[in-house]
């Protein structure tokens, strides 16, 4: 170490900022690039894979709508149908909605706190790797025609070992594993950043209300996902390893599965919901040019979301054997969630109301938001009520209403999303008139595919089925539905190129191009490595509108190690500076022989055995510090 | 608090919060690795619950519980809680040697608790033994086999995390933040360990009432 170490602080030299982009740097080179542990390299492939497979599972989609334009096609069989919707719903829900957003906090939530690292960045790329491989493994079943084909929630007995004999199941049921251990690591990354990385003076009723939306959904991560990796283990056992949890023959209980299942099933559908909540919380007081309006009402609103969302998943099991006097408990409680959404969809509107309003690409998508999650709540209230659900149950009632939700609820607010940010992600900013095409074309497109639905449901035309005949009078609905499909896809192809254009140009946005108000803006766009050339020191919930206060800026950190700064929990006062990891291999060694256990152990449960060796090994490789590190961290060492 | 409000070097006059003063690690819930492991025994115990809650499950679906077999002998199980219980003591005396910042001592604690480790993994053996039933035999087999084998994975887990930072702590490269690590392997300890109880309760006197 040199005797005057180099250290930050505002108005830093040009040596200091270079000091810092050099710190914080990703190695150059392939196996740099595989031991990346920069929080916004990691994020940024994230998000790109989770919306490879978004385009995937919509390709699969657009596949089942053109073999249902019309009736009797013969376009595709049976199974290879079973094998689309399976894909279909699987991809969506395990491999786009919940880790996309995860992947965008993973990109935002350091910037908005003011911190130069996500904590844990290792771990943070472990969770990715681990998540590509589980994604790739279930698309080469794909490609080897040995995918599941007993839909999304896999229900037993049809997924057991009985009915369906071949490794499809089995690849489903560990496709799980590995997403789940990805997505509760993520949550363990993001709830540590989120409590303990803030910048100075951010208390958390100063927090972004994205970031408290991430926070929420995190503790939602931790409580809800062990359920599904452990149905879905006992699952592979009882297929492998001969055990009964699902064999009513040998005691077991096919219902205890949709239990597990929903237990974790229902709150995914927050997880996929509250981060949205977060993106539209931001993008409409930028749009509406001033502060969110009754903050402490929409921090309650969303916990209380997350609450009551663990109070519902037997509705979801409405059409099976369950006590009477539980069905209402449980229709009661689904009711009861349109409260804090009412209380979040007021404070909007208020916010709106009395703002100025910019109407840009993002606030079109938010807008739009309003108005299919409103159709779909009016459904759900609909589908929440007994009687109407038995009625309705396995029909095209059921889709409709799903994609209500989650296409309104999450990937409206998601595209608006991807707009508002994508100076952050990029640099540039996307074309606008490009993107109200998109816009408008997604809108109407999604409409007139899902609006039919609703009512092919009330004439009882039932989900899943691969074809129908003649004469039911839902032809004209279901081709209606498949043009639809179409101009969605081209919708999300106008998107892509859109993405390309932009990034090909030398146009270069600012800072803080939509005149926001959060500490994400203050930061040059894309962000240095570093993100920050001096922590911020926060006064208040919309830095960027505030007048300056002072200190501004926090000073002293090592410009020349990843030196952080960590704060208390709840004030956010400066408590102490530790050191955090460099870019390693180990990470990606230790998810390819974790992938060779998950893998080997769909073949012979001795996998289990013989390839936690190789997990072991690279893990320890991982944790054992190297001399270089040791020297340095012993050199700066402060004791408490 | 060791951040202070100083004006800035370079001559503006403008205020900045000096953090060069403060530590670079912290104990408990100041640290990072306290959440991180706070989170894993979240996780974790979720899980327990979860498997738990497959049990009582399982068991209104049936006429008889256990089904068709005789409930585990109390005989291993019940030695291998007195043993980790036991082995909480090394324990907290490693944290404590730990946050005293006495690095020789941690590391002679450690090693007792690894020595208590190797002793009820051993024990364990005889329990999946005296379980008296098979996980293939029927639900009832399953769902036990379940709950033990899920306890096992994290005292094999414990085991293997407690011998390497035991290793490291006698040969180096040290450095302060291994004490903070010594620190949460102990408490990670505590949640292996007490969460044996209920779950000890649920295989061995569960299934005699």
């Amino acid at each position: 170490m040199s005797e005057a170490p180099l250290t930050d602080g505002p108005h830093a030299s040009p040596e200091v900022r270079d000091a810092l982009a050099k710190t914080w740097s990703d190695p150059p080179g392939f196996i740099g690039m595989l031991s990346a542990v920069n929080h916004k390299t990691i994020a940024r492939r994230f998000i790109v894979t989770t919306f490879v497979f978004f385009v995937l599972a919509g390709l699969l989609a657009l596949a089942m709508r053109t073999q249902l334009a019309r009736p009797d096609q013969r376009l595709i069989g049976p199974n290879l149908y079973n094998e689309l919707f399976t894909m279909h719903g699987t991809t969506m829900m395990f491999l786009f909605a919940v880790p996309v957003m995860q992947a965008v906090a993973a990109y935002l939530v350091p910037l908005m706190i003011g911190a130069r690292s996500i904590a844990f960045p290792r771990m943070n790329a472990y969770a990715y790797w681990v998540f590509l491989f589980g994604g790739l493994l279930l698309f080469a079943a794909l490609a080897v025609n040995t995918a599941p084909n007993t839909g999304w929630f896999s229900y037993v007995p049809l997924a057991g070992p009985d009915y369906s004999p071949n490794k499809g199941t089995d690849i489903w049921a560990q496709m799980i594993t590995f997403t789940e251990l990805s997505g509760l690591l993520e949550a363990v990354v993001l709830i540590t950043t989120i409590f303990k990385l803030r910048a100075p003076g951010m208390s958390l009723n100063r927090m972004p209300l994205f970031v408290w939306a991430t926070l929420v959904t995190q503790f939602m991560v931790i409580f809800a996902m062990p359920a599904v990796m452990l149905c879905s283990t006992a699952l592979i056992l009882d297929r492998l390893v001969g055990t009964h949890f699902y064999n009513p023959a040998k005691g077991g209980d096919v219902l205890l599965w949709q239990h597990l299942f929903w237990f974790f099933g229902h709150p995914e559908v927050y997880l996929i919901f509250i981060p949205p909540l977060g993106f539209i919380s931001s993008i409409i007081p930028t749009f509406a040019r001033r502060p969110i309006f009754g903050y402490p009402a929409m921090v309650l609103s969303l916990i209380a979301t997350a609450f009551l969302a663990f109070g519902l998943w037997v509705h979801h099991m409405f059409a099976t054997n369950i006590p009477e006097l539980g069905k209402s408990f449980f229709t009661a409680a689904s009711l009861m969630i349109a409260i804090p959404s009412a209380i979040q969809i007021f404070c909007w509107i208020g916010t709106l109301w009395t703002g100025k309003l910019n109407l840009r690409v993002p606030l079109l998508f938010v807008l739009a938001f309003f108005f299919i999650l409103v159709m779909g709540g009016m459904t759900g209230i609909m589908v929440a009520s007994v009687p109407l659900d038995l009625q309705v149950h396995d029909t095209y009632f059921v889709v409709a209403h799903l994609h209500y939700v989650l296409l309104g609820g999450a990937v409206f607010p998601l595209f608006g999303a991807f707009f508002y940010w994508f100076p952050k992600f990029a640099g540039r900013l996307l074309d606008e008139r490009l993107g109200k095409w998109q816009f408008w074309l997604f809108f109407i497109g999604f409409n007139v595919t899902f609006f039919p639905m609703h009512l092919l449901g009330l004439e009882g035309m039932p989900r899943r089925v691969w074809t129908y005949p003649h004469g039911m009078g839902w032809d004209g609905m279901n081709f209606t539905a498949t043009i639809g499909a179409y101009m969605i896809a081209l919708s999300v192809l106008l998107f892509i190129v859109n993405v390309v254009k932009t990034m090909r140009s030398d146009e270069r946005a600012a800072a803080d191009p939509w005149g926001a108000g959060t500490l994400e803006w203050s930061v040059p766009s894309p962000p240095p490595p570093h993100n920050f050339d001096a922590i911020p020191v926060v006064h208040g919930r919309d830095p960027l509108w505030e007048p300056s206060a002072q200190p501004a800026f926090v000073a002293g950190l090592a410009a020349d190690a990843r030196e952080v700064l960590v704060t208390s929990v709840l004030d956010a006062q400066p408590d102490h500076r530790p050191m955090f990891p460099t870019p390693s291999l180990w990470p990606f060694a230790s998810a390819v022989a974790t992938t060779i256990l998950f893998i080997g152990s769909i073949y012979t449960p001795w996998a289990i055995v013989w390839a936690s060796l190789p997990v072991a090994v690279a893990m320890i490789g991982w944790f054992w510090p190297s001399r270089g590190e040791n020297r340095l961290a012993v050199a700066r060492e402060r004791r408490p | 608090m060791n951040a202070e409000t100083r004006r800035e070097a370079h001559g503006t006059g403008e205020l900045v919060l000096d953090v060069r003063a403060l530590p670079t690690f912290a104990f408990s819930h100041r640290s990072l690795m306290w959440w991180s492991t706070a989170g894993l025994m979240l996780i974790e115990g979720t899980v327990f619950a979860i498997a738990v809650m497959m049990v009582f499950y399982l068991r209104t679906r049936a006429p008889a519980w256990p089904m068709a077999a005789e409930p585990p002998r109390l005989f291993w199980g019940t030695l291998n809680t007195v043993v980790l219980l036991a082995s909480l003591w090394p324990n907290q005396l490693a944290k404590n040697a730990a946050e005293r910042g006495d690095r020789r001592k941690a590391a002679i604690w450690l090693a007792v608790c690894l020595g208590a480790s190797v002793i009820f993994l051993v024990i364990r053996g005889f329990e999946f033994a005296s379980l008296n039933v098979s996980w293939y035999a029927n639900a009832y087999g399953s769902v036990i086999w379940l709950l033990l084998g899920l306890h096992t994975t994290h005292l094999i887990t414990d085991t293997v995390d407690t011998a390497v930072l035991t290793v490291l702590l006698f040969t180096g490269p040290f450095e302060g933040k291994r004490l903070v690590d010594v620190s949460e392997n102990a408490l990670y300890w505590y949640f292996v360990v007490l969460s044996w109880l209920p779950i000890y309760g649920v295989i061995y006197w569960a299934a005699r009432l």
